[in-house]
Order: C-alpha cells, then structure tokens, then sequence
C-alpha cells in the first residue's frame, strides 16, 4: 500500500508544488495520474523513489515512512519500484542486454539468474533481435521497451511510468499501454502519469486529476477530464 | 551478494566503460602522460644534480707536498699519522720518482719543458700525499691537523697544504650547483602541479559527461561503489597506460636525447657525466613502480572525487 499522508512540497521558493495531498494507492491498482504541466504529477512520483522529499506531511510505502529510511533501505525501495520516463533514461554506453542486467545485478541477483531472465523479459517486450544493440541504434519505441524490460525484471511491486508515452507514435504508444496493462493484471501495481487523453480513456481504471499541485478529481474508473 | 561477485561486475564494467568511452579515455590518457612525464623529468633531474654534486666532491682532496729534501721516513710518520685520524678515508703516496713520471708523462708534448728538465741534475719535485675524507665537511679537520703537525720534527718537511684554495672554488660550485637544483626543481613542481590539475579536470569533464547515466544508476537502486567502483577503475587504468605510455616513450627520448641537444665534452665537464639513459635503464623498476603508483593513485581518486558530486542518497 501506498499512502500519501497530508503531503507538501515547495521547491526553492514559489508556490507549493504538490499541497495537503492525501492519497491511498492499495495493490494492485492501476492509477493514473493526469493533469496540465506544472500540475505536481512528477513530483508526487518522485517522492515515492526518494527523489524528492516532502516539505510537509509524510510518504510511506507499506508501513514505512520513506523519509525515515536509512540509506541501504532506501536502495532496496528503489529495487522494488520499476520506474520508466519518458526520455526513457537508459545506460547509453550499455548495450540492451547489459542495461537490463544491470538492474539484476544491482539487485544482487546471480549470473546465473540473469542469464535466463533478462532474454526472457526482452522477449516479452518483443526486444529479443535487437539484444546486443545499443540505445542509440534503437527507435524511441524500442528504448521505451528496453526501459520497460529493465523496470520489470526484478519483478517490482510497483512500476512508475511517467510520461512513458510522450515520445512515441499512436501505436507504439498503443503497445506500451497494453504491455502496462498486462502487468497490472499480474497483480503488479502501476502508475501511470500522462497528458495523453486516449491513453488513460483506454486503461479505463482509477484516474487522479492534479490541478496546481492540489487533487480536484479522483474517480475510480475514470476517464480524462481536464 | 558477495563481494566477489560485485568487484568482478564493477572491474568488468570500469573496463568496458573505458573501451566504449575511446575518445574520453583517449584524451585523459593524454592528459595523464603529459602529468607523468613532467613528474619523470622531476626525478631525472633532480638524480642528475645529485650525482654532479657527488662527483664534484668526490674530487675533493687535500694534497701535502714535501719539500725535496724531506726523507722517505718523515713522510710516511706523516701518512701514518693522517691514517690514523677517524676521519681519514685513503691516503695516497705518490714518491720523488712518481711524480716525476707522471710529469714526465703530462708534458709529453711539451720539449720546452722536458729539456729544461733534462738540464736539471736532481729531480725538483718533492713526495706528496693525497688525503681522502669520508665526508666533505670532515677536510676543514684534516687541513688544521695537518698545519699543526708543521711545528713538529716530522711536519718540518711539507712544504705546501693545497686546501685552501681548492675550497673556495668546490664552495662555490656546491653553492652554484645547489641553487640550480632549487630552482630547476622549484619550476618542475609547479608544472607538475598545473599539469596534475589539468588531469584532474580532464577526469572530471569525462564524468560529467556521464552524469546522465550515473543519474540513471542511482535510480535503479544501484549502491554508492556500484555506482562509483566503474569510475575509479578507469581512473586506475587511465594512469596505468599513461605510465606504460611515457616509459615506452622515455626510452627514444634519453638515448637520443643528449645528440639532440647537442651535449659534448664540454658540457661533461661542467656538469659531470650523468648519464640520464643509464639512470632510466639502471632504475627501471623504480620508474615503473613511481609511475604507475602515481597514475593509478590520481586517476582513482580524480574520478572518486569526481563522481561524489553525482551521487546522492
């Protein structure tokens, strides 16, 4: 469970990014986070992988509160959230297979481990020709697949997609959207934000609408409405 | 995990990092030799002013010269007596008909003088004594022994002590000598430092770089030495090469070194025969060992004081 508890955050002077924010995510859900630029989407995100701290109010990830995690705990909570962008933020001096491994490997996990996962999820992603290639001899697509590969194959709790498709075409949007929703329904709890309006119209699921870093909308099987 | 396993991911990584980063690894390389070739130069040089001053004192002697009529026997009393001294390291008899010879032999060229010689019934030159001290410092003793023993029945027979004179000028070389090695090592310090800066900012520019990437890793939940450990090889084998690059480099440049400079007999004499060749061939180990040691040292902790500024918790 997620729990957003009265949370605030100014960033260095200027009007309160996100304001008394109050928000229950349970597992398992599939929420999406819409509103105008500037709205506090990102920032909420960010406060969940300890990107960015809440000036007021608390975060808390199951039962604990992220700003009281020591650092080992914090890399650990970072290891159980897949987190895709929409610059897709992939390793550029590492090739596909390497950029997925690298997850596992920080993780822990053994070689082993890793030499049957990462082709494994590559395949599910639809990546497995281009493993040895590197970002940049890949589309915007196929780097927005590798980052989806990469967040899912520690097998998170919760995946954060922000803007994941705010690169791509209308039907490599289309794919990610399906990919998303296919790991929601193994039980993986997603967030999602976007500005695209088909996108969240086809999840159908919860939709959370942010207006200048307060929530104004929360609707359990939304649609987009700004 | 075991750390094992996590020091072989992040070696692997630190030199795939450096083959795929050509171009940056290239120019830190670059930088680098240039830092570890001044640092060379320092060493050299500084060896080579110390040899020129230890040779130079080396020629250091007090000479005692006897009158010609001194006996055989008052002037080993002498030579008896100086060996006994603690300070005394050789003393050297050179007899009536030695030093005749070897007169002999240095004017060899010179009939003018040899057949004024030839008209001389006796031979002028009297026996000498070349007196070695251990230590420099230790000949001020010696000549003050010795002018003491001039009052005595055995010291009646010197009839010069050369010290004197051939201190001012050692003196004055030592000093010049001394002052140059100051200066020649004061100006290679300071290029050292810059050049070491510029190393340091060449690191710090190909991390910088990266600091997308090091963003990324932090994000995925990639610990501190996860993040830091590929860097910091690199940096280790930026200074790696840089040290096998200048050594390979040095060797061309001392052997034909003193042709292209133009370095003759002239120039040995003043500044004695440092052979800067021998020296890289006879220390070779110690340049390898200084060198890499170096590089390795400031590649390593460029790039960790480089990353720290990416890293957050």
């Amino acid at each position: 469970m997620i729990y957003y508890d009265k949370v605030t955050k100014f960033y260095n002077g200027g009007r309160a990014a996100v304001e008394d924010i109050t928000l229950q995510i349970e597992p398992g859900e599939f929420v999406s986070i819409v509103g105008h630029s500037g709205a506090g989407k990102t920032t909420l995100l960010k406060m969940l992988f300890a990107e960015v701290f809440p000036t007021e109010g608390a975060v808390y990830f199951g039962s604990r509160e992220i700003a009281g995690l020591s650092d080992k705990e914090l890399l650990e909570l970072r290891r159980s959230i897949g987190t895709i962008f929409q610059d897709f933020r992939l390793l550029p001096t590492k090739n596909v297979y390497e950029n997925v491994a690298f997850a596992m490997e920080v993780s822990g996990r053994t070689d082993e481990d890793i030499q049957a996962d990462v082709p494994h999820v590559l395949d599910l992603v639809g990546l497995s020709e281009k493993m040895w290639n590197f970002p940049k001899e890949l589309s915007g697509g196929e780097q927005q697949r590798v980052a989806i590969a990469r967040a899912l194959v520690n097998q998170p709790d919760v995946l954060i997609a922000d803007e994941p498709t705010g690169n791509l075409d209308p039907i490599n949007t289309h794919d990610v959207v399906e990919i998303l929703k296919k790991i929601n329904d193994l039980g993986t709890t997603v967030l999602l934000t976007t500005h695209n309006k088909s996108v969240v119209d086809n999840v159908g699921r919860r939709v959370v609408t942010l207006e200048l870093g307060r929530v104004v909308r929360d609707d359990k099987q939304g649609k987009y409405i700004l | 995990m075991s750390s094992w396993v996590t020091t072989k991911r992040v070696a692997r990584y630190g030199l795939i990092g450096f083959i795929r980063n050509g171009f940056v690894s290239f120019s830190a390389v670059l930088m680098m030799s240039v830092t570890l070739f001044v640092l060379t130069n320092v060493i050299i040089s500084d060896a080579a002013m110390n040899e020129t001053l230890r040779q130079l004192t080396e020629k250091v002697d007090v000479n005692v010269y006897f009158a010609t009529n001194a006996s055989e026997e008052q002037v080993m009393n002498i030579k008896k007596a100086l060996e006994a001294l603690p300070e005394v390291a050789i003393v050297t008899y050179t007899s009536r008909e030695q030093a005749l010879t070897e007169f002999r032999e240095r004017h060899k060229n010179d009939q003018l003088t040899l057949q004024a010689l030839d008209q001389l019934t006796d031979n002028p030159l009297g026996a000498s004594l070349a007196v070695q001290a251990k230590q420099t410092s230790q000949y001020e003793n010696v000549a003050k022994f010795l002018e003491a023993q001039q009052a005595s029945q055995d010291g009646s027979a010197i009839s010069k002590v050369n010290y004197h004179q051939n201190k001012t000028a050692i003196d004055r070389l030592s000093e010049i000598i001394d002052t140059s090695r100051k200066n020649g090592i004061a100006k290679e310090i300071v290029m050292a430092l810059s050049s070491l800066l510029i190393t340091f900012n060449t690191i710090r520019l190909a991390i910088y770089t990266s600091r997308d990437e090091i963003g990324v890793m932090n994000l995925v939940g990639a610990g501190r030495w996860y993040v830091r450990g590929p860097f910091v090889i690199a940096g280790v084998l930026y200074g790696v090469i840089s040290a096998i690059v200048v050594l390979v480099l040095l060797y061309p440049v001392l052997l034909f070194y003193p042709v292209l400079v133009g370095l003759d007999a002239s120039s040995e004499v003043l500044f004695g025969s440092f052979d800067s060749f021998a020296y890289y061939v006879d220390n070779f180990a110690l340049l390898f060992v200084v060198l890499t040691a170096v590089g390795m040292g400031l590649g390593a902790l460029s790039s960790y004081l480089a990353v720290r500024r990416y890293l957050r918790s």
